[in-house]
Parts: structure tokens; sequence; C-alpha cells
């Protein structure tokens, strides 16, 4: 079992980790955005006196279907490996660079920008804060939280939505959320391609595919969950 | 034309080090940037000073001795052009230009802008033999080999080995001089007898050296002298993946 130790230490494979990890955390923030849209009424059309129905019952089901159950709990480890890894990462490189840095600097790069691809640690340590913001706010609330309870005919069900709707009523958290999109957007820029080749993918034809893919997917991903707290503001405002 | 250079000076590796203004009021446009640094070392000479110490050999933009970090750019700001290779008609008359050596933990500096460059040998060298047949050249077509392979590698082969890679990364990871040594071989038919120890050997070298892990910024690729492209690490990715895990070899 040594080589897979010596693997998982060595300059790629500790590479290789960080691409994995990231790919599935890129495939989860697809899945969370399909559930959060619900949280619009104009994509959920709850009907009347029922606000908030389709997101409520979309949460009890994320907290109590034992697949997404299996499947959350390795999520909150690959977000913890890539944190931590990325972490290590950025120190050994810092450290790499030696004692004296160069008194002038002119970065350039080919296929990716060379300002977010040197500043995906910062990004990430922004992003990692906000994760920790943002799961204290709703996830704790709704695993361990005093919820308000809704009922829509069948038993009581947490209603999240109006803990979220709440929120969102204060623009400050608005602000948050919305800049926090603008992070994770730009780390995914370097980030969604970055993935990429360092699985070893790098191929005249599917390559540039990937650029515009992570190109489109770093803008239009994090727009979506972005918008969501500013309708709901908005919304409040007219309520 | 009129250049002010401001130039690392550092004793030993042991020595801080500080940057030194010089001025040099006759330079010619046609002189190479390393006949600038004669002149300027003529000069230091005729003053009874020591002159700067910098690396430099063939002058024709082949051998990888020379080096420097001229106004941020490993080889300085031309596209695929080594110092030696460098003009000073892409300067302006009155410009300050300056220059640092080679950054990197790896790459420790031992005078000036010479630095250590012997890690990337011990990479080689950790690569082992690749066998082939002595005595009489065979036939130039006895082992068929595709046409674009044969290009990739060669575009690969043209790694002169300088490490301006390494400066300008700013991780200093070496991944795009192993990963163009690596390539050269493994993309020809003659270099599959070796291909899955020597991948292993050379990361692992690499990694002991104290070089930083690649994190696909690229400045590697837009510094080369050689423009070796950063395919090449993708490759390596791939080649070192299949070769620990798919593969009973273990270095």
């Amino acid at each position: 079992m040594g080589w897979l130790k010596n693997f998982l230490t060595s300059s790629i494979g500790k590479k290789l980790v960080m691409s994995l990890t990231g790919l599935f955390l890129i495939l989860f923030l697809v899945v969370h955005l399909i559930g959060n849209l619900q949280l619009l009424q104009f994509m959920a059309h709850d009907s009347a006196g029922e606000i908030g129905r389709a997101f409520n019952e979309y949460a009890l089901k994320m907290t109590t279907f034992l697949p997404i159950k299996v499947v959350s709990y390795g999520l909150y480890a690959f977000i913890l490996i890539h944190a931590v890894q990325g972490w290590m990462l950025w120190r050994q490189n810092a450290a790499a660079r030696g004692p004296v840095r160069y008194a002038v600097s002119d970065l350039r790069a080919v296929n990716t920008n060379a300002r977010v691809a040197t500043r995906m640690g910062w990004l990430g340590t922004i992003i990692f804060i906000f994760i920790i913001l943002h799961m204290y706010q709703f996830w704790l609330q709704m695993k361990m939280g005093n919820l308000p309870m809704a009922n829509y005919g069948d038993g009581d069900v947490k209603d999240l939505y109006t803990i979220v709707a709440e929120a969102y009523t204060n623009p400050l958290y608005v602000i948050l959320y919305v800049v926090s999109m603008f992070f994770i957007g730009v780390h995914l820029w370097h980030g969604f391609q970055s993935a990429f080749q360092t699985l070893g993918l790098n191929h005249n034809k599917y390559t540039p595919l990937i650029h515009k893919l992570g190109k489109g997917y770093s803008i239009l991903v994090p727009l979506g969950f972005a918008i969501i707290p500013v309708v709901m503001y908005l919304q409040s405002l007219n309520a | 034309m009129k250049i002010t250079l401001k130039v690392w000076r550092q004793k030993d590796s042991a020595d801080k080090g500080r940057f030194e203004t010089y001025t040099l009021n006759n330079v010619s446009e046609h002189m190479s940037f390393l006949e600038m640094f004669d002149v300027l070392n003529e000069e230091l000479i005729q003053k009874k000073e020591v002159p700067v110490a910098f690396e430099h050999d063939c002058r024709e933009g082949i051998c990888g001795a020379c080096s420097m970090v001229i106004n941020g750019r490993p080889h300085g700001p031309m596209q695929g052009t080594t110092t030696c290779q460098l003009h000073m008609r892409h300067f302006n008359d009155g410009d300050t230009i300056v220059v640092e050596p080679f950054r990197a933990r790896a790459f420790p500096v031992l005078r000036d802008l010479v630095v250590d460059r012997s890690a990337f040998d011990r990479i080689i060298q950790s690569g082992g033999f690749i066998s082939v047949n002595t005595g009489q050249a065979q036939d130039a077509n006895a082992i068929p080999v595709n046409r674009d392979a044969a290009e990739a590698s060669f575009s690969a082969a043209a790694c002169i080995g300088c490490g301006a890679c390494v400066a300008a990364c700013p991780n200093a990871s070496a991944m795009l001089f192993v990963s163009a040594k690596t390539a050269h071989l493994n993309l020809l038919p003659q270099g599959q007898i070796e291909a899955k120890r020597r991948v292993q050997a050379m990361v692992k070298q690499m990694d002991g050296e104290g070089f930083g892990n690649c994190s696909n910024v690229t400045a590697c690729e837009a510094e080369c002298p050689k423009e070796i492209s950063v395919k090449n690490i993708a490759k390596l990715n791939r080649d070192y993946a299949g070769s620990v895990m798919g593969s009973e070899v273990e270095v």
C-alpha cells in the first residue's frame, strides 16, 4: 500500500485530489441550484396559501432520503478535503519560490487568467468562510434549529422557506450572498478548465469545448444563485 | 542608446544580495543583451570593480545556459527568445531595465545572476537509460512512427532545460520541464520500453528537489523560449497516473 500513499502525496497525486473533489463540487452546485430555484415563486408555482411548499418538500427530501444523505456526507468530506489540501498546496507553493521574491513581476498566461489562477488560495478561503456562514444560517437551522412548521395536508413540514425569506429581507445578507457568488464564479473561471488539465485531458477536440463550457458555467451558475436573494428581497419590499 | 541597469549583486549563496545601478551610455541597438553585459563588465574591470557573474555558452539560443529575469520576465520581453538572442533594439533609449536571477528554492543563487540548476540534471539522471541497439545505425524507417507523434515529440524535445518555466511559475514548479523530457521519449515507440518506470522516477526526483506543485497558471508556456506547450503537462499527469495505477511498476 506504500505506492498509494506515495501517489497521493506526490505533486501530481495531490493535484488529482483537488481536481476530482473540485469536479464533484461543480456537479453538486448544479443540483443545489436546481433545488434552490424553487424558492422563486415563478419557478415553483406554489398555489395560493401554500407559498414555499415546493421548496419545503424538496428540503425535506434532501434531509430524509437515504441515498441523498449518504451523498451529502461525501459532499461535506469533499469540501473539507478540497479546502485542506488547497491550503497545504498554497503553503508549499509559496515556499517553493524561495526566500527572496522578484522585485519586478510581469506574469503572463496562455489559456487562463493569470490574476485568477494565482489567487485561487485567497478565493478558496473566502468561499470556505462563506460556506461556513451559509451552513450555519440555513443547514444547521434545518438540522437542529427550532423552525416554524407548515402543513400541506400530510403532516408537519419544517418551514425553511420562511427562514430563507426572512433572511433575505435584510439587504446585508443579500449583498453577502451576491458578493460570495461573484467570488465562486471567479474561482471557477480558472478551476473548471484546470480540473480537466490536471486529469490529463488536454485534447485538440475537447479542450476548446471544456474552456467554453467552463466560462459559461462560471457565469451562469453563480448568477442563478445570486438572482434568488435579489428577487426575494425585492418581493419582500412589495409585500 | 543610454541604458540604466538595476542588477542583482550577491557575493555568494550566504550573502543577502542587493540591487546595484549601472548606467551604460553607448549601447548599440545591434548588441545582444549578453553583449551589453560584456560591455558593462569591461567597464567594471577597468574601474577595478568585480564584474557581474552571469551564465552563457553558445549564444545561439540552443544550449540553455543563459538565464536572467529581465523586467519581471525570464529571458526578457520577446516571445520564444533566449536572453542571448534578445537584442537591444527591442528596448528604448533611456530605459531602466531590472535584471534578477531566476528565483526558486530549488535553484539557489550562487553569485549575482548565476543560479544552481543542477536539480534539472538530477531529474534527467533519475530518468535512467533508454534501450537502443549499438553498432551500425539502423535503417531510418525500420520502426514506423506516426508523423503527428514524431512532430509532437520533436516539439517537446526542443526543450533546452534553461529553467525559465520554473522562474516564471508563481509556484516554482518544474512540471513543464519534466513533462517535455518525458513526453519526447514517451510519444515514440522507441521510448516505450522504460516509459512506465521513467515517468515515476522523474516525478519522484522532481518532488524531492523542492519544486512547487503545478496549478495550471500556464506562465511556463508563456515564457518558454522554445514555446513548449502545457499539453505536455496534461500528458505527464496522464502518464504518471497511468503508470502508478495501471502498472505493477513501483519506484
